[in-house]
């Protein structure tokens, strides 16, 4: 059955959604069945798609909403929800400051948003 | 930010030698020393760190097209060139076909803003089938200037 979940993500990595984390979003997109689509800067993109990703140039700071339909929306908009909470941890991102968690870049009435990025 | 804010157009290198991964690299790092974009002296420095990215994962980020990139403190605005290897290079692709369109990217410490734009101008125009089709088949480095600032000329327009 074909379901539709979406939550708003902000990026918080200082270098914005560069290559590195958008593979990481991709690459995790692509683990779900669903169609996984990002709305922000005026435009809306495949996530399933480095290349799509890239042409968001969300800087740090950005707003993106994350649409994902299908049989497996919610799990997946969660997981990639996760990627954003944890701030691409995989990310070389030892230089972030710790400002980049401020709490209101967190997603709005988000409990799971609590988390820090490390 | 558009091609030709940041390619130097003497560095464009239409048939690229090189087949391997770190030969490209390299290849395509002193097409910019011999332009005169960056000093010579820093071009291991340069080599070493787009590699050490390359380690986190690839920059081949599909469709025969790669962004190996750096930040590095020795230039002061944002540096690339463009290469095309006709036979493609195993790049270690996220999609596993081999390269064959490459931006290489040297950009200043502090402005990612100016990467990711270029990144975003990058990505924008390869989605695009006949593009990188036109680009691969492009005889000379003047042909390849030609293309980009077309493509910049559009997407200014549209």
């Amino acid at each position: 059955m074909n379901q539709t979940h979406s939550r708003e993500v902000i990026v918080a990595l200082e270098q914005g959604l560069h290559a590195r984390p958008a593979d990481l979003f991709a690459r995790e997109a692509r683990r779900w069945q669903s169609r996984i689509e990002v709305v922000g800067n005026a435009q809306r993109v495949d996530g399933k798609s480095i290349l799509d990703l890239l042409t968001l140039a969300a800087e740090a700071g950005t707003r993106l909403v994350v649409e994902a339909t299908g049989p497996d929306a919610r799990e997946a908009v969660d997981a990639i929800g996760s990627l954003f909470e944890h701030n691409f941890a995989t990310e070389a991102n030892s230089a972030l400051h710790p400002d980049t968690t401020d709490p209101e870049r967190q997603p709005p009435g988000d409990a799971s948003g609590e988390r820090a990025a490390v | 930010m558009k091609f030709s804010d940041f390619v130097a157009v003497e560095a464009i290198r239409p048939n690229i030698a090189a087949t391997s991964k770190e030969g490209v690299i390299r290849e395509m790092t002193q097409s910019l020393v011999d332009a005169g974009k960056i000093a010579s002296s820093e071009m291991e420095s340069i080599v070493k760190a787009i590699m050490k990215r390359e380690d986190l994962g690839s920059t081949g980020i599909g469709r025969g097209v790669a962004v190996p990139h750096t930040k590095h403190p020795s230039v002061n605005r944002l540096i690339g060139t463009v290469a095309i290897s006709q036979q493609g290079v195993d790049f270690e692709s996220l999609d596993g076909d081999p390269v064959q369109l490459f931006f290489l990217l040297v950009s200043p410490p502090d402005r990612p803003g100016d990467h990711l734009r270029a990144l975003e101008n990058i990505s924008r125009q390869l989605r695009d089938d006949s593009f990188c089709k036109t680009l691969k088949a492009a005889a000379g480095p003047q042909d390849v200037w030609r293309l980009l600032e077309e493509a910049d000329a559009q997407s200014i327009a549209s």
